[in-house]
């Protein structure tokens, strides 16, 4: 599922949102809840603190559309990691297991947020690279096998396993805190 | 690093770690690659960051969103930040039961597409019946959503032409994989997509703005008997026709389908109770009704039946019964001369044709044969 919206898409989205249009909010919605929902679920495995984060993000964007910036990248992507961001702050602000040293609260904390990007890089990878993986982890297909099944070459189909590898070992780096704005973002008139 | 082996069986190596981390090779390949990274540090550093990459690897679960959320989501938005241009109340409807079907959509299997659905519908007092598949089913919801988008003036969707769609058009999640399973599902998206911004775009109170009847080329479908419609009614009748469609669609592969939003799911009762009056008259023209006619002269007060519709889309309609375009007062409400209860969802059941009117009251109280006839131009509301 890596459907980037085109930066024309992205522009006028942004400026839809802008005037005010509530047709525009809906349809923002609809492409792009189950991103925010399934990304902020992945972090905080509780329905409820799942549904507020989704709320958040878009009244986030619907109260300042001005936050994203299409030069900055896809709307796609400013959504999954302002959900991610939402997400990772609540689950730091929930008391954790009893007994947690802050240290293991932190790790807790991080294997959450990783585990999130993770989910994300596969839904935006390609998708030969996303199949492959996906081929050969969740049927138990080998390389041969998976490879036949794709109509592709052996060595092809090692390609993409270690490619795609490759993309999701980015997770572990991946910080929520990057990228937050210094101060709530201004809205030009 | 000490490199015994020559840069090709090193290469060789290096390109199996991926499927060695997923472990997708041969056993003896295995046994190569795990010999080489006791020899090679560059290797064994990246087989160890790949294999926890793959331990990264969830099965993507669907995710069944609650349209709840949807709702409280979009309210709670606009609280803070109220619409410049809102979406008129009676446009509201057919946004939320098309976010649904769409959603519903996304969930189905390739092999569901295909499933077989019966289309019914009750007219001149008898059952008919029209076979299609879940694909058909969306087809037939793009071609009836037609007349309305034209007579709003917007052309006809792209999906069906490639050469380009509405200004800003987006293809969908796995749009591809859409046109596969059925060619109809993009252009209905798309156009359901622009009726709702259309409809923000005109805005106007319930009722305000007008369509041509002849537009429509089904004269009962609406209420009233004037040259024109109102504009909400045509979107409530859309509203309506998605909602008993994705039902239907739900039905055929058994998936769960919930009502509509209760605030929504009463103007869609309402609209019904509305065209009640209609389809009553249209019975006794035909000659189908059972009870006696009573012709009323101007101003003399006409019969009534007292439509009691229970759940959170529900209320109390009092159905004229004698001339659809009577008003009807408070003391002929009070004067009844039939009580029909029934459920709201029942009741829209019966109106789209997919309950009975045997089956749909669950009280009723007065002149068996007025409630009979009641019911039955109930059910006479369904189309194919």
């Amino acid at each position: 599922m890596a459907h980037e919206t085109p930066p024309h898409w992205d522009r006028s989205m942004r400026q839809r949102l802008r005037r005010g249009e509530a047709a525009a909010l809906a349809e923002l919605y609809d492409r792009f809840a189950s991103l925010a929902y399934g990304t902020a679920r992945r972090v905080l495995d509780d329905e409820a603190d799942t549904g507020e984060v989704t709320r958040e993000v878009f009244s986030l964007i619907w109260q300042s559309p001005h936050d994203f910036d299409p030069d900055k990248g896809p709307m796609r992507s400013w959504i999954a990691a302002a959900a991610h961001r939402l997400a990772v702050d609540r689950l730091r602000r929930r008391p954790g297991p009893s007994g947690a040293s802050p240290a293991e609260q932190a790790e807790l904390v991080r294997a959450a947020s990783t585990a999130a990007r993770a989910d994300y890089i596969v839904t935006a990878m390609p998708a030969p690279l996303r199949d492959a993986l996906e081929l050969t982890r969740f049927q138990r297909q080998d390389c041969r096998q998976m490879a036949e099944r794709l109509g592709i070459s052996e060595a092809e189909a090692r390609r993409r396993l270690r490619l795609g590898l490759q993309l999701l070992s980015s997770a572990a780096r991946y910080s929520p805190d990057a990228g937050r704005p210094a101060e709530p973002g201004r809205e030009h008139a | 690093m000490s490199a015994p082996l020559d840069d090709r069986d090193h290469q060789d190596l290096m390109s199996l770690l991926g499927a060695w981390a997923l472990a997708a090779c041969t056993p003896k390949e295995a046994e190569r690659v795990e010999a080489h990274l006791g020899e090679c540090g560059r290797c064994a550093e990246e087989a160890l960051g790949l294999r926890d990459a793959a331990t990264l690897l969830e099965p993507q679960r669907s995710l069944d969103l609650d349209p709840g959320l949807r709702t409280a989501v979009l309210a709670d938005c606009l609280a803070r930040r109220p619409a410049r241009q809102p979406l008129p109340s009676w446009a509201a409807p057919f946004d939320a039961e098309a976010a649904r079907l769409d959603a519903l959509l996304n969930d189905m299997a390739e092999d569901e597409w295909r499933t077989p659905v019966s289309l019914r519908w009750f007219a001149d007092d008898q059952w008919s019946w029209r076979r299609t598949t879940v694909a058909g089913v969306v087809d037939h919801l793009l071609a009836g959503d037609g007349p309305l988008a034209r007579a709003v003036g917007l052309r006809d969707p792209a999906g069906t032409d490639p050469a380009g769609g509405p200004p800003g058009h987006l293809p969908d999640a796995g749009d591809g994989a859409r046109g596969e399973r059925c060619p109809a599902w993009q252009p209905w998206r798309d156009r359901t997509r622009s009726l709702v911004r259309k409809a923000g775009e005109l805005g106007g109170r319930t009722g305000e703005r007008t369509l041509p009847r002849a537009a429509f080329g089904d004269p009962g479908r609406f209420p009233g008997d004037g040259d024109r419609v109102p504009l909400s009614d045509a979107y409530l009748d859309r509203a309506f026709a998605c909602w008993v469609h994705a039902g239907d669609i739900a039905e055929a592969v058994e998936y769960p389908y919930a009502p509509p939003h209760g605030p929504h799911l009463r103007l869609l009762v309402d609209l019904n109770a509305r065209r009640l009056p209609g389809s009553i008259a249209g019975r006794r023209r035909a000659g189908l009704a059972v009870s006696p006619a009573r012709l009323t002269t101007a101003g003399t007060p006409g019969r009534t039946l007292h439509l009691e519709v229970e759940g959170t889309g529900g209320g109390h309609w009092y159905i004229p019964l004698d001339s659809p375009v009577a008003g009807v007062s408070r003391t002929q409400a009070r004067d009844a001369v039939a009580h029909v209860a029934l459920d709201d969802v029942v009741f829209c059941q019966l109106a789209a044709g997919r309950t009975s009117p045997e089956d749909a009251a669950s009280g009723v109280e007065g002149d068996p044969a007025v409630i009979h006839d009641v019911l039955s131009a109930a059910a006479a509301l369904s189309r194919p």
